[in-house]
C-alpha cells in the first residue's frame, strides 16, 4: 500500500470466551497508582 | 472507534476495537475527518480543491482494504459482563504500617494509613498465604507484594513469609512471584542479596534530582534523603544482573520538568524507570491541577525524544509507560477489567483485615473481610466486578480504553467520590502517555 504503513494487526487477542486469568495483575507493578493495562504480558502459552 | 494523531513526523491511526495500528499519509490523515466507510462523495466534494481524485480514490481505497480486512472501522463485539471466577490471585502484604521516612505527599498517612503503627505478625502473613493458595482456584501463577509504610522495617518476618511460601508453594501446584516496594533507606548488603534472590521484581522509591527527592521525601527530623539512598539503589542495581526492577517516583507541581528527572535516574545508570504523578485534591500545595496539565503532557513528549534518541544509539531505556506491547498484549477480557482491585487482587492490612487493594486500606467502609475469616466471602466482589469499562460512561466512548482499562478505582474514589467516573486529569496524561508510547514505536519501526 502507497498511503498506509500497519505496524501492527489486530492486537487484542479475543481468546475463547474468557481469559485465562494467568496474567500478572497490573498494579503489582511500577505504577501503583496508574493503571495502565496493556502494557503487561500475556501468559498464555498456548495460543 | 477510531482515534488519529500526529506524533512527531508520523500520522498514526489506531482502530480501537482491533486494537490495529497504522502510519498514514497526510492524506489519508484528511480523508479520515470525513469518510466513515461508506460516504465517498462526501470525501470527493470536501477535498476536491486540496488532492487529485485519484488520489482520493486510491486512498480510499486502501481504507476500504483495511475495513474488510478488520483493521480499521471494526465493530465493538466484545460487551460482555461476564463474572469471571472469584478468584484471588494477588496480594499486597503491608507488613509494617510504619515508616523510616515522613514523605509529605504519602498516601499511607506515612506509614499509618491513618490507624495506629503496627508490623505484621508472621502468624497473619502466614494466615495471608494460606488465604490466597485457598482461594485462587485454578490459578497457578500468583503474586505477592511486600508493601509498608516501609516494607523493609519488618524484613525478618518477610524471610519467614517467603520460606513458608516457597513450601506451600509446590504442595499446591502454584508459582508465587514475591515482589517489594522499598524506600532504600535500609537498604544494606544482607537485605540487597536477599532481595536479588528472591524477589522477582524491586520498586526503589525516589524521585529524582537530589533538590527534587529532597522537597517532598523527608527523614521525621526533617532531612533529605536522597543521600541516604542513592549508593544503596546503585549497589543494588550493580547486582541485580538481569532482574527486574524499577526505579520509580512520583512527580507533584514542583517538578513539572519532571523529565529532567527520568534524564537524571538514567544517567545514574538505572535502566527501568517509572515516574507517577501525585493524585491529591487540589488544596495541597504541591498538588496537580488542571492548568499544569499542558506542561506535564509536553514532559512526555520530551521524554519520548529521549527514548527516541536513546533507541537510536542503543542506549534503551524503560520507562514504564512506554512498554506499550502491540502483539503480546493482553487479552480483551483483562483489557475490559483491568486492574483486578476488590476482585482478584486484595491488600491486607497488618492485623490481617483485607481491603480492595493498597490505595483503600483503613476505609473500614470498604473492608472485605479479614485472611482470618473461616468462611471467606467478598461482598463487594460485584461492586469492583462491575467497575469495568462498559460501566464507565466516560471509558465507555474513550479511544484509550483497551490500553487504559479504565483508570484506577482508588483516583476515582478519592478524587470524585465515585469509583465510576475517572480523574480526569489522570485521563489525559494516560491518553497523552499511550500515544507516545505508540508513537515512539511508530518511529522506531522499520
Ligand atoms: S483514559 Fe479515562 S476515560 Fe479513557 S478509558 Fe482511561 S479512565 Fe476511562
Ligand atoms: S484501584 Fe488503582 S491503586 Fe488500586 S490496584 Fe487498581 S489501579 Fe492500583
Amino acid at each position: 500500500m502507497k498511503h498506509i504503513k500497519t505496524i501492527s494487526k489486530s492486537s487484542l487477542n479475543i481468546t475463547n470466551g474468557k481469559g485465562c486469568g494467568e496474567c500478572q495483575t497490573s498494579c503489582q507493578s511500577a505504577c501503583k497508582t496508574s493503571c495502565t493495562v496493556a502494557n503487561q504480558k500475556c501468559e498464555n502459552n498456548d495460543k | 472507534m477510531f482515534h488519529k494523531y500526529l506524533f512527531k513526523d508520523k500520522h498514526i491511526v489506531l482502530d480501537i476495537n482491533s486494537g490495529a495500528v497504522h502510519v498514514i499519509d497526510k492524506i489519508v490523515f484528511d480523508i479520515l475527518d470525513i469518510y466513515e466507510g461508506d460516504n465517498k462523495n462526501e470525501v470527493f466534494s470536501v477535498l476536491s480543491n486540496e488532492y487529485s481524485k485519484d488520489e482520493i480514490s486510491e486512498a480510499i481505497s486502501e481504507l476500504d482494504y483495511l475495513k474488510s480486512q478488520g483493521l480499521l472501522f471494526s465493530d465493538d463485539v466484545y460487551i460482555s459482563n461476564k463474572a469471571k471466577d472469584p478468584v484471588v490471585k494477588a496480594i499486597c502484604l503491608h507488613v509494617a504500617h510504619d515508616c523510616n521516612m515522613n514523605c509529605k505527599y504519602c498516601f499511607g498517612s506515612q506509614g499509618s494509613f491513618e490507624g495506629i503503627r503496627e508490623l505484621m505478625s508472621l502468624d497473619t502473613g502466614i494466615a495471608a498465604i494460606d488465604f490466597l493458595i485457598k482461594n485462587s482456584g485454578k490459578r497457578r501463577n500468583l503474586e505477592v507484594d511486600f508493601f509498608g509504610g516501609e516494607p523493609l522495617m519488618n524484613f525478618d518476618v518477610i524471610k519467614e513469609i517467603v520460606s513458608y511460601g516457597r513450601k506451600v508453594e509446590m504442595n499446591n501446584n502454584k508459582k508465587i512471584r514475591f515482589t517489594i516496594t522499598t524506600n532504600g533507606i535500609l537498604l544494606d548488603d544482607e537485605k540487597i542479596n536477599y532481595i536479588n534472590d528472591n524477589m522477582e521484581n524491586v520498586i526503589l522509591s525516589i524521585d529524582g534530582r537530589l533538590e527534587v527527592n529532597d522537597k517532598m521525601r523527608r527523614t521525621w527530623n526533617d532531612k533529605g534523603t536522597y543521600e541516604l539512598i542513592i549508593n544503596n539503589y546503585e549497589k543494588f542495581i550493580n547486582k541485580r544482573n538481569d532482574g527486574l526492577y524499577y526505579i520509580r517516583g512520583t512527580f507533584t507541581k514542583e517538578n513539572l520538568d519532571f523529565s529532567e528527572d527520568v534524564k537524571h535516574l538514567i544517567n545514574k545508570g538505572f535502566k527501568n524507570v517509572s515516574i507517577e504523578p501525585v493524585v491529591v485534591k487540589d488544596h495541597e500545595d504541591y498538588a496537580i491541577k488542571i492548568e499544569h496539565l499542558d506542561a506535564i503532557l509536553n514532559e512526555y513528549e520530551k521524554l519520548s525524544d529521549l527514548y527516541i534518541n536513546n533507541a537510536k544509539n542503543n542506549q534503551m531505556f524503560d520507562f514504564f509507560h512506554f512498554n506499550i506491547d502491540l502483539e503480546q498484549g493482553p487479552c480483551v477480557f483483562k483489557r475490559i477489567s483491568g486492574c483486578g482491585a476488590g476482585t482478584e487482587y486484595m491488600a491486607v492490612a497488618p492485623n490481617g483485615d483485607l481491603y480492595p487493594c493498597h490505595q483503600f486500606v483503613g476505609n473500614n467502609g470498604l473492608k472485605i473481610g479479614s485472611v482470618y475469616d473461616v468462611d471467606y466471602s467478598n461482598e463487594l466482589y460485584d461492586i469492583f466486578n462491575n467497575a469495568h469499562i462498559y460501566n464507565k460512561e466516560k471509558c465507555r466512548t474513550c479511544w484509550a480504553k483497551f490500553y487504559c482499562s479504565g483508570g484506577c478505582h482508588a483516583n476515582a474514589y478519592h478524587m470524585n467520590g465515585n469509583m465510576l467516573e475517572p480523574y480526569e486529569i489522570g485521563c489525559e496524561m494516560e491518553k497523552k502517555r499511550i500515544e507516545c508510547a505508540i508513537g515512539i514505536k511508530a518511529v522506531l519501526s522499520k
